[in-house]
């Protein structure tokens, strides 16, 4: 088991002639991901690593009507279509990794996704991995390795940073979800956490928060009434940046005294979650919750 | 980014707003000339125009009783700085007498990813006072984006302040111009505060209008000037004319990180081991050699930082092409201006380590060995 994604999903990457569409396809590839096809609007009738490429989506079901996911590199303007395509598709699982979309047309791809049932993942955002049996995503695939943490992560590169030192303590995960750093994105830290509820082959839940938002306070409510009953580590990123600014372009933003470093690391501990004030002490409380798990 | 009041409630106008007349001067122009040319009479207010919440508290918005007193305003008001800042535009309008100040403001609700609509019968500059004490007085209603915010939803909010009749439809109609604006414009932020009643009609007093930065390309017309906004020092503006995400900190070690939550995690973790960060640096998605070689030629220039700490975790970004950023910064600053330690792991590691070591440079694995060293420099 995993959640969202694994050995049978079958993916097409839209973008997938461009240079980042490209060059991770090779990578998926070699993960062991089942890239189906590739979209690209122009350029059906090309293979990109041995993957045929088609102008849409539909012509690409119409010739593997198993596909069922799908992963956009398509640049900032043309992703919302690309978005749109694979929804009306009927796609139930939608990566979005790029980057700078208009946050009101994020805010209107959503609401439609979940209108049609589809997950979108992102925008802005590593992607999903299952180790050892899918990786729809641009994570480096080595970090990671199978076992029975699940991960959820507002932040790709502490993503890495943390399963890494997972993998090197000899823990695994289930599955790894990057949910991206927009104000506004598809899947929420609280929905990521109903299914690795239910995924038996997670024991303990890794939260990587950042400061900004209430995303971390909804997740700790959660824990607190009792909807998520696993053993959760949280790390909480931005301990020691200063209030009211905006640091980088992932909206990790404190205003109007909410969001604040000490605000979420008292809603996860009082909810019951530990929370690792240093990312070095990330793989013993981990080690100490899978053996009370 | 932020607009002015005056870009604010221009383009409320355009929507059928009744904004009070009135005139922007800009500095070295003659204020005088400018308002007898509106036509405005007084008693009219003097407004400075900066981008920074608290403006009026901090005496930027004056009320003159004649055109002499209004023109002596100007010119004190382009010399008031406002939180450091001194603006570059001055609005002068007519004042308005009004029975009652309302507040009105349309944001995206993060988890509820929708627009929500924020209104309420006590507005003026104590409304963050308000929304502490009295939080039940603050009516919020969120919008479906699809259906948006229609005239029967705008109506409900108005009774909701205890609205009325004529008073109610201009509120109504003001509040569903401020969400067609606010879908527009992109915005992230829509805001009257002060909101006007006046016998039976609503006219905003002041306005605030933040619009979404990926999507400036769709609103060339409003892109200003960084240094105009005033919320960036000085080498946070030859950053960002750069390309470059750089918050300037207090401490001495240059950080640069690829990832919002890296790079911060990064920072925390230099003041865990006893250190003080002197930036943050995020290179961001996919960065180019070309990219790194500029932030770390940046850092080479800034002052502050005394030594260098980089650190990638490669994912879209590729080591390699961190590494030959590093390289060509080095030659073109003609050699290592500054201590420089790199922990390197991710998509192309090895390629990374290679081109490194080339250079004489020994890229870190691990995060913790990597801080060690950069704090014992």
């Amino acid at each position: 088991m995993a959640i969202l994604a694994d050995e049978n999903t079958r993916v097409i990457v839209q973008g997938i002639t461009g240079r980042e569409g490209s060059f991770h396809t090779k990578l998926m590839l070699e993960y062991g991901t089942k890239i189906v096809a590739g979209v690209t609007p122009g350029k059906g009738g090309m293979e990109v690593h041995g993957v045929p490429v088609y102008d849409t989506v539909e012509e690409a079901l119409e010739e593997h009507p198993d596909a069922n996911a799908s992963i956009v590199f398509v640049p900032a303007r043309f992703a919302p279509d690309a978005v749109y395509e694979a929804i009306d598709a009927g796609l139930k699982l939608v990566v979005v990794i790029t980057e700078h979309i208009p946050v009101h047309e994020t805010m209107r791809f959503v609401n439609y996704a979940r209108q049609r049932g589809t997950v979108i993942i992102g925008p802005n955002c590593p992607g999903i991995i299952s180790p050892g049996k899918t990786k729809i995503g641009i994570m480096p695939g080595r970090v990671f390795t199978p076992g029975p943490v699940g991960i959820v992560s507002r932040s790709g590169t502490l993503t890495y940073e943390i399963a890494y030192a997972l993998t090197r303590s000899g823990i695994g995960q289930s599955t790894v979800v990057g949910i991206g750093g927009d104000p506004i994105v598809g899947l929420s830290f609280t929905e990521a956490m109903e299914l690795f509820e239910r995924d038996p082959e997670t024991k303990v839940l890794v939260l990587i928060g950042e400061i900004g938002g209430d995303m971390e306070e909804r997740a700790a409510r959660m824990i607190e009434e009792g909807r998520f009953t696993k053993p959760v580590v949280a790390f909480i990123a931005g301990r020691t940046a200063p209030p009211g600014k905006r640091m980088g372009h992932a909206g990790a933003i404190i205003m109007m005294g909410t969001g604040r470093y000490e605000d979420k690391v008292r809603a996860l501990e009082k909810a019951g979650a530990r929370v690792a004030r240093s990312l070095s002490e990330i793989p013993r409380l981990v080690k100490e919750a899978l053996e009370k798990a | 980014m932020k607009l002015f009041e005056f870009e604010a409630k221009e383009i409320l106008r355009k929507y059928g707003a009744d904004v009070p007349p009135g005139v922007v001067i800009a500095r070295g122009e003659d204020a005088r000339e400018k308002i007898l040319e509106a036509g405005l009479e007084p008693p009219l207010m003097v407004k400075s125009q900066v981008l920074v919440a608290g403006r009026g508290k901090a005496g930027g918005i004056r009320r003159a009783n004649s055109i002499d007193e209004a023109v002596r305003l100007v010119g004190e008001l382009f010399e008031t700085p406002i939180k450091g800042l001194k603006p570059r535009y001055i609005l002068v309008e007519k004042a308005v007498e009004h029975e009652a100040e309302l507040y009105t403001a349309i944001t995206l609700d993060r988890s509820k990813r929708r627009p929500v609509v924020l209104v309420s019968r006590y507005g003026g500059m104590d409304i963050e006072e308000i929304a502490r004490e009295k939080p039940e007085s603050i009516i919020r209603m969120h919008v479906d984006p699809v259906l948006g915010l229609r005239g029967y939803h705008a109506r409900k909010l108005g009774k909701a302040i205890g609205l009325s009749g004529r008073a109610l439809t201009s509120f109504a109609a003001f509040l569903q111009a401020m969400y067609q604006v606010f879908v527009d414009y992109d915005a992230e932020l829509v805001e009257s505060n002060p909101l006007g009643l006046v016998g039976d009609k609503v006219i905003p007093l002041d306005a605030r209008i933040i619009v979404d930065d990926n999507a400036l390309y769709r609103h060339q017309e409003l892109a200003k000037d960084i240094e105009e906004t005033g919320e960036y020092s000085e080498w946070e503006i030859k950053a960002r004319r750069q390309g470059l995400a750089f918050v300037e900190l207090d401490g001495d070690i240059g950080i640069i990180g690829n990832g919002a939550g890296l790079t911060m995690a990064t920072m925390d973790l230099v003041y865990e081991h006893g250190g003080r960060p002197a930036n943050f640096l995020d290179i961001g998605g996919g960065a180019s050699a070309e990219a790194v070689k500029r932030a770390v030629l940046f850092l080479f220039e800034y002052p502050k930082a005394r030594k260098i700490f980089i650190n990638i975790f490669g994912g879209i970004t590729r080591c390699d092409e961190v590494a030959r950023g590093v390289v060509e910064a080095i030659k073109e600053a003609g050699g290592l201006r500054k201590p420089i330690v790199i922990r390197l792991t991710g998509t192309n590691e090895e390629e990374g380590r290679r081109i490194l070591r080339e250079h004489g440079i020994e890229a870190f694995d691990d995060p913790f060995e990597a801080v060690k060293r950069i704090i014992s420099l």
